[in-house]
């Protein structure tokens, strides 16, 4: 592991504790701190996926190893531009771990050669993991303010004003972030599958072979293209649409690791 | 030596005076004129400021004679209000050195007030003080003692945190609305009925920016009346049904014996609203709206103990931010006596005596370093001149803060001379 990215780890582990001790104690020097030791690590980790990819000569998106740690990168990344409109303070609490754990997770893990294809299909395959990586990052946002907007919702049915309620924004918020996330991560996900539909016909000479790894991802863009239709056309929102959110990524993480552990 | 300066507070409270006695000798701004006006002719009182409120009266003085400026104090009270002394006397309390400062500390941080805590206090006191500054009624030490009043009263309020929740009930319902809806701008609030803590809470969501305001009331005309006040809209009882697919808050306060909407009011309307949240305040007893409403999905049912409740833990936090709040008052009053001690004329000519003898040995220190050549005499004589020197300079000064004829302007020459030679070290960590 090189130095850089284990600097990087130490940054989100660093600051994973820091939010974890804003929603604790409500200081918010705290929370500037976690925030800057978490840029600091997002930038180091960028450091290391240019290295990576000037050494590899593909975007580190291929192994497992490389895909866990892209994906970690994203989850920040579109946590830092989310929190830059929306102010979700204490989302970070579980962005910052969430992203920590796929990163210490993708450290361990054995880091194969990679065959390189032919240019034109490795673009294919890199545009289709790329995007895929991206719209799971945002799916797992919209996840995690999910669960957030879970817990908001009982204190407040359950009339408990007490930890939770205090600590956590409002379900407004939660409920245009987890939307705003779904919105960044559909278009992605869509575009992942349609790229790897045409990489899977490039490699195999065959779109489509019902194999249950592409049954599943059908499945993922099913239950959230239902999502987001009910959400506009009848304005399914609150606790139904946040437990889809979190059902959807479930379904997600299941494919995920169908296709590079199946 | 001029008479020592004694700060005095004498008022009278919630705590102490029921509201007959209150609103008797409460004083409204021309009073206050009236009162620092006469008052500053007064023989014993050097300073005042004047401080009324609905929960409280407050004189603060400065004086060289404690025990005839109290009673000064009281005269004039039992006189300007036509109330015999005795009807408030026994109400009445007195504090005076450490106690005074404390006292008013207490009332800036508003640890003293009816509701502990509430921040309206601050801006009342500040007011008061710009009216006696407008008189010139308050010198060097009221000045000093209200500045460090008003920086006590932030800091307990940053640090402890006392004001941060609410702990009355229209409070806590607009909290809650902005848990719910992140901001009140522009949310539609039907009210059902009419009520004192009804319209109370009405008002706190227009002060908020809700709008529009529906109103229904079983009598239409009383609708009416309560519409106009919030600049709203008077609706028919029975068209509440259809009001609830357009209204975001809906606060309830009828005379009804039975509920007024039940579960099956819900059928079809979230989806006619596009599951946009709804959020009930029922202040109503008995109660307007079915509990079990509160199960239908995004929609929040809370009923008067419910609010009771939510601000029942706050008022306990309070409670636990006022010791802490003490700590930073008490800590607070210390500092202030160091100065205020200061302000004598004998401490003063003290330090300045001191501090110049500790530029003189200094200065001796630097020079005879340098010049080894020096005999033992040249250096006696050197440390007589020096002397001789802070002496002469010292002499004048410190007859003039000595002389009694400067006795009115005492603390004003007294704070001056403290700046000019900087005899107060922690003046630079102490700012205001």
């Amino acid at each position: 592991m090189g130095l850089l990215f284990g600097f990087t780890i130490a940054c989100y582990i660093v600051s994973s504790l820091g939010y974890q001790g804003y929603i604790l104690f409500q200081k918010r020097l705290v929370y500037r701190i976690s925030n800057i030791v978490l840029w600091v690590g997002f930038i180091c980790h960028t450091g290391v996926m240019i290295t990576q990819y000037l050494e590899s000569g593909h975007i580190p998106v291929y192994s497992l190893y490389e895909t866990l740690s892209t994906f970690g990168w994203a989850v920040i990344g579109v946590f830092l531009i989310l929190q830059t409109k929306f102010h979700l303070m204490v989302l970070g609490a579980l962005v910052a771990p969430l992203a920590t754990l796929a990163v210490i997770i993708a450290s361990i893990l054995p880091r194969p050669q990679v065959e390189l294809a032919p240019f034109f299909q490795g673009l294919w395959r890199t545009v289709h993991l790329g995007t895929l990586v991206l719209g799971n990052a945002a799916f797992a946002i919209a996840c995690l303010v999910g669960i957030l907007y879970l817990i908001q919702e009982r204190t407040i049915k359950d009339k408990k004003q007490g930890f939770f309620f205090r600590r956590l924004p409002s379900l407004k918020l939660l409920d245009s972030t987890g939307y705003a996330s779904l919105i960044v991560g559909f278009p992605l996900l869509t575009f992942g599958i349609i790229s790897g539909i045409v990489y899977a016909q490039m490699v195999r000479g065959q779109f489509w072979s019902w194999d249950p790894r592409e049954i599943f991802a059908v499945i993922t863009w099913l239950v959230y293209a239902a999502l987001l239709h009910e959400r506009l056309a009848v304005g399914w929102r609150g606790k139904r649409a946040a437990i889809m959110t979190i059902v959807g990524f479930l379904v997600l993480l299941f494919t995920f690791f169908l296709f590079f552990l199946g | 030596m001029a008479g020592k300066c004694h700060i005095v507070a004498i008022g009278l409270n919630h705590k102490t005076a029921p509201v007959e006695v209150r609103e008797r000798l409460a004083f409204s701004k021309e009073d206050t004129e009236k009162v620092l006006e006469a008052m500053q002719q007064n023989a014993y009182v050097d300073e005042i400021a004047l401080f009324s409120t609905c929960n409280r009266v407050e004189f603060l003085v400065t004086t060289p004679d404690p025990a005839n400026a109290v009673e000064a104090v009281k005269d004039f009270m039992a006189e300007f209000k036509t109330t015999p002394r005795h009807v408030f006397e026994s109400a009445l309390y007195v504090r005076s050195g450490d106690d005074a400062t404390k006292h008013i500390f207490c009332v800036a941080s508003s640890l003293d007030s009816m509701v502990v805590g509430e921040p309206q206090i601050l801006g009342q006191l500040k007011e008061s003080y710009a009216e006696a500054c407008d008189h010139g009624t308050c010198g060097v030490i009221l000045n000093r003692l209200m500045h460090r009043s008003f920086s006590v009263a932030k800091r307990v309020r940053t640090e402890t945190g006392i004001g941060d929740h609410a702990v009355s009930i229209s409070y806590a319902a607009v909290e809650l609305g902005r848990k719910i809806f992140a901001e009140l701008d522009d949310k539609a609030v039907l009210l059902l009925g009419a009520g004192e803590m009804a319209e109370l809470a009405v008002e706190h969501l227009v002060n908020n920016r809700a709008r529009p305001i529906f109103v229904a009331n079983r009598t239409f005309e009383r609708g009416v009346e309560l519409a106009e006040r919030f600049g709203g809209t008077a609706i028919r009882f029975e068209e509440i049904r259809d009001y609830l697919k357009e209204v975001d808050i809906v606060i309830s306060s009828t005379g009804a014996q039975q509920y007024v909407l039940v579960r099956d009011d819900f059928k079809g309307l979230m989806r006619a609203r596009k599951n946009r949240p709804l959020f009930f305040i029922d202040i109503a007893v008995p109660r307007d709206i079915d509990p079990e409403i509160n199960r239908v999905s995004n929609v929040y049912v809370y009923d008067i103990d419910d609010l009771k409740n939510a601000i029942q833990e706050n008022i306990d936090e309070r409670k636990q931010a006022a010791v802490k709040g003490e700590r930073i008052v008490d800590a607070a009053v210390i500092q202030f006596r160091n100065w205020f001690q200061g302000l004598e004329v004998v401490p003063t000519i003290v330090g300045l005596r001191e501090k110049m003898e500790q530029i003189r040995q200094k200065e001796l220190k630097k020079t005879f370093g340098s010049l080894d050549s020096l005999s033992d005499e040249d250096r006696a004589a050197i440390d007589t001149l020096t002397a001789a020197l802070v002496n002469k300079i010292l002499h004048n000064p410190t007859v003039f803060l000595k002389k009694n004829a400067n006795k009115d302007k005492k603390s004003i020459y007294l704070e001056i001379t403290r700046k000019l030679f900087n005899l107060d070290d922690f003046e630079g960590t102490d700012s205001e």
